[in-house]
C-alpha cells in the first residue's frame, strides 16, 4: 500500500527515491514506529522528506492519501486548492446548507471571503500558533472554511485530536514556492554565489604546491587551481513605482543580496518598461537620466542582464512609440528591450507577481515573448531556475 | 532509558516526532540530519542522545576551512620532512605521521559511540559528497599505510545544518531528516520547567506571553528563539523581576524588561525603541 503513496509523493514534487522507501520499510519491519498512525506519519516523514521546504507538500499528500481521497489529488498541486475546496464543500454540504451559502452571496462571494480568511490565517500563523480553525464563530464555521475545517467536521470524533498532525500544515511558510523572506533570501544568495565561482585551472596554488612538494620529500610538485571567478558581472535593471510598490520589500532584499555578492554589479531603475534612458538615483530620476545606448556601449557583452519587474502595464507601453506613461518615447519599449538583449544575450526577467497570475496579463505575455520565455518568479525556486538559464 | 530508546532527558525535551526520528536512526544505524532555526537545540540533541543512551560522544565541529579528510586522518607531511632532515628514526614509518580525525576515533570506540558532525553546511560545498562512502559503509582507506579502517560499532551519527548551503541529494538519501520546528507554548513550558524547575507559575506564563508577543512583532530580523528565552528567564530570575512587570493588557506595550537578552540585532532593538517611544507618546496624551 506504500507504493502508490510513494508515486503520489514523487508526482507531487517531493523528491524521494527507492532507497528512502526501502529505508522506511526496513524501519517499519524493525518496529521503529509503534502502533499509532502518528508514529507512522513521523517515521515516513523522517525517511522520505529531506528538505523542509517539502514538508508542507508531504503533509498535504499524506492527508489526501490516507483519507482515501485520491481523485482530488490533482487539484491539490495548485497552491490554493480552490477546486478541491469547492468539491469538498459541495460533497459535504446538504441542500439546506447550500441554500445558506446562497444567502451569503453565492459561492463566489464565499470563496472570496474564504480566500481572505486563509490569507489572514497564514499571517497569524507565522507569529503564533493559531492555525487550528475556530469553527462556529464564522459564517464558514459550520461547513469549515479551509481543508482543515472541512475535515474537522467529518472526522473530529473519530480521531483523538481535532485536527491531525499532518493536517495542521505547520510547515507551510517554508515551502520554496512562496515569495522570498529574510530567511529564504539567504538560501537564494547561496545559489548566486555558486554561479559566481567557476573556471579552468590556470593559476599557481602556492599553498598546495608547498604541501605536495613536502609530501614528495622536497621534489617540486606544481599545483594549479581555477581562477576565482566571483567577479561575475551583472546589470540589474529594477522596475520602480506604480504597481511595483507592493513588491518593494522583496526587491530590496534581492538587491541587497545581489549587491554584496557581486564585485561588478551595475544597477539601473526604470519605470514599467525600458526605454531610451534609465536612472541610478530615484530621487533625481527626472534630472539625471542615463541614455540606454550609453549603458549598452559602456558595459561589455560579458555582463549578465537581470530585469526585475512585474511587467504589469498596458500593452501599449511596450509596443507603441509614445506609449510610456511618463514621457514621450520616440521608439517603443520592445525595441529597446530587444537592443539590450542583443547586446547581453545572457538575460533573465524576474517577476515578483505570483506565476499563476501571469497568463491573465497581456503585457506579461508580451514581455515573455520578448525575453524568449526567460521570465521567472521572484521566489527561491524561480531564482534557481533563472540562474540556470543565465549559464 | 536502558532499553535503547531515546525519550528525551531531564534536561532536554524531545517532541514525539523527534523521538521517532532519532529512534529510527538508532535502530537502522543511519545518520540523522537535524535542521531548524538557530537556538532550537540542534547541537544539544547529540549531547542528550549520548547521555540518554549512555554512550560516549565524539564531537566534530565544522568550519568553513574544514576538509572531509580531516575527519578521517591527516598526514603530517611537514613534520616528516623536518624529521627526515634531522635524521630522526621515526621518519621510516609513515604511520608515525598519520594523525587520527574524529571519525576514525569514533570508529575505533570500544562501544557504540554518538558522533556529532556540527554545522555541516559551514564547510565547502563538496564536503558532504566526500563523506558519502564513510557514512554509508562506515569504513575508509588510509592510502599512506594501505590500511582499511572500519567501524567496530556503527556510530549513531547526528549531523546538524543551519541551511547556509544546499546539501547534495546523494548525501540526503543516506540520512534520516528532522526539522526542529519552533516549539509551541506547551512544549516551551515543559522546556522551561526542565531548565528552571522551581520557577513561579505566574512568572512563567507572563514571560511566555511576553516572549511570544516579541516573536509576533512584524519586521524583526532575528526572532528570539529557545536559547534566548532561557537566557532571558535566567536574567529575570536573578534580577528578581515580578511577574506583574511583564503583564500588559495594551497590545502596544510590547517592550518587556531586559529585552537585550531577546534581541540580538541593533535594528531590532531600534525598532523596539521606536515602538516604546510611540507608546509613551500615546500614553502622555
Amino acid at each position: 500500500m506504500l507504493i502508490p503513496f510513494f508515486y503520489l509523493l514523487r508526482d507531487g514534487g517531493v523528491k524521494t527515491s527507492i532507497t528512502e522507501l526501502l529505508t522506511l520499510l526496513e524501519a517499519l519491519q524493525k518496529g521503529v514506529a509503534g502502533q499509532s498512525v502518528d508514529d507512522f506519519y513521523y517515521l515516513a516523514r523522517t525517511c522520505l522528506v529531506k528538505d523542509e521546504s517539502h514538508l508542507d507538500r508531504f503533509d498535504r499528500i499524506f492527508a489526501v492519501y490516507f483519507n482515501g481521497v485520491e481523485d482530488s489529488f490533482v487539484d491539490l498541486l495548485d497552491d490554493v486548492p480552490e477546486e478541491w475546496l469547492r468539491s469538498q464543500v459541495e460533497l459535504l454540504l446538504s441542500e439546506e446548507e447550500r441554500a445558506k451559502i446562497e444567502a451569503l452571496g453565492g459561492f463566489e462571494a464565499l470563496m472570496q471571503a474564504l480566500r481572505q480568511r486563509l490569507e489572514e490565517q497564514e499571517e497569524r500563523h507565522e507569529g503564533g500558533n493559531k492555525w487550528i480553525g475556530t469553527a462556529g464563530t464564522s459564517p464558514f464555521g459550520a461547513y469549515g472554511y479551509n481543508p482543515e475545517g472541512v475535515r474537522m467536521g467529518q472526522q473530529g470524533s473519530r480521531n483523538r485530536s481535532a485536527v491531525k498532525v499532518w493536517d495542521r500544515r505547520e510547515y507551510r511558510n517554508l515551502d520554496d514556492s512562496i515569495e522570498l523572506g529574510t530567511r529564504n533570501i539567504k538560501v537564494a544568495l547561496r545559489r548566486l554565489r555558486k554561479f559566481a565561482r567557476e573556471g579552468a585551472a590556470d593559476q599557481l596554488d602556492l599553498e598546495d604546491t608547498i604541501d605536495k612538494t613536502a609530501r614528495n620529500a622536497g621534489l617540486l610538485d606544481i599545483r594549479m587551481v581555477p581562477e576565482r571567478h566571483n567577479a561575475v558581472k551583472v546589470l540589474l535593471c529594477l522596475d520602480v513605482g506604480g504597481s511595483m510598490d507592493d513588491h518593494v520589500r522583496v526587491c530590496e532584499e534581492l538587491f541587497s543580496a545581489a549587491r554584496s555578492e557581486f564585485k561588478h554589479l551595475e544597477y539601473f531603475y526604470f519605470h514599467n518598461f525600458v526605454y531610451e534612458s534609465m536612472w541610478k538615483d530615484n530621487r533625481r530620476r527626472h534630472a539625471e537620466r542615463i541614455p540606454t545606448l550609453d549603458i549598452i556601449h559602456k558595459y561589455g557583452a560579458d555582463y549578465k542582464l537581470i530585469f526585475v519587474g512585474d511587467a504589469t502595464m498596458s500593452p501599449y507601453e511596450i509596443v507603441y512609440a509614445g506609449g510610456s506613461v511618463e514621457h514621450w518615447n520616440e521608439e517603443p519599449g520592445a525595441v529597446w528591450a530587444r537592443r539590450l538583449l542583443a547586446t547581453y544575450p545572457k538575460a533573465i526577467w524576474l517577476n515578483p507577481e505570483p506565476q499563476h497570475r501571469w497568463p491573465h496579463t497581456p503585457s506579461v505575455k508580451l514581455t515573455r515573448e520578448i525575453m524568449d520565455e526567460r521570465m521567472f518568479p521572484l521566489t527561491v525556486a524561480g531564482i534557481d531556475e533563472g540562474i540556470k538559464a543565465l549559464h | 532509558m536502558t532499553d535503547g530508546k531515546f525519550t528525551g532527558t531531564n534536561t532536554y525535551v524531545a517532541t514525539e516526532d523527534l523521538e521517532v526520528a532519532v529512534n529510527a536512526a538508532v535502530t537502522l544505524e543511519r545518520p540523522i540530519l537535524i535542521k531548524g532555526e538557530p537556538g532550537t537545540g540542534k547541537t544539544q540533541l547529540a549531547v542528550e542522545v549520548s547521555s540518554s543512551l549512555g554512550k560516549p560522544l565524539f564531537e566534530w565541529h565544522i568550519k568553513s576551512t574544514t576538509k572531509a579528510q580531516q575527519g578521517l586522518y591527516e598526514y603530517d607531511a611537514v613534520a616528516r620532512l623536518r624529521d627526515s632532515q634531522l635524521g630522526d628514526d621515526r621518519v621510516n614509518d609513515i604511520a608515525n605521521y598519520i594523525v587520527r580525525g574524529k571519525i576514525w576515533e569514533a570508529f575505533e570506540s570500544e562501544e557504540q559511540p554518538v558522533l556529532l558532525i556540527d554545522e555541516v553546511d559551514k564547510a565547502d560545498i563538496e564536503f558532504p559528497n566526500d563523506l558519502l562512502r564513510e557514512l554509508d559503509r562506515m569504513e575508509f582507506y588510509v592510502y599512506e599505510t594501505q590500511q582499511l579502517v572500519s567501524a567496530r560499532h556503527r556510530p549513531i551519527i547526528v549531523i546538524t545544518s543551519n541551511n547556509e548551503k544546499e546539501l547534495p541529494d546523494a548525501f540526503l538519501r543516506r540520512c534520516f531528516f528532522h526539522y526542529i520546528k519552533f516549539p509551541d507554548k506547551e512544549t516551551m513550558e515543559s522546556i522551561i520547567n526542565v531548565h528552571f524547575p522551581g520557577l513561579k507559575k505566574s512568572l512563567l506564563s507572563e514571560a511566555l506571553n511576553a516572549f511570544y508577543r516579541v516573536r509576533e512583532v512584524p519586521g524583526l530580523k532575528k526572532k528570539p528563539s529557545t536559547s534566548e528565552l532561557l537566557d532571558w528567564i535566567k536574567l529575570l530570575v536573578t534580577e528578581d523581576i515580578p511577574p506583574e512587570a511583564l503583564r500588559t493588557d495594551d497590545s502596544r506595550k510590547l517592550i518587556p524588561p531586559l529585552y537585550g537578552a531577546l534581541l540580538k540585532n541593533e535594528q531590532d532593538v531600534h525598532l523596539f525603541e521606536q515602538l516604546l517611544f510611540l507608546d509613551r507618546r500615546s500614553g502622555a496624551q
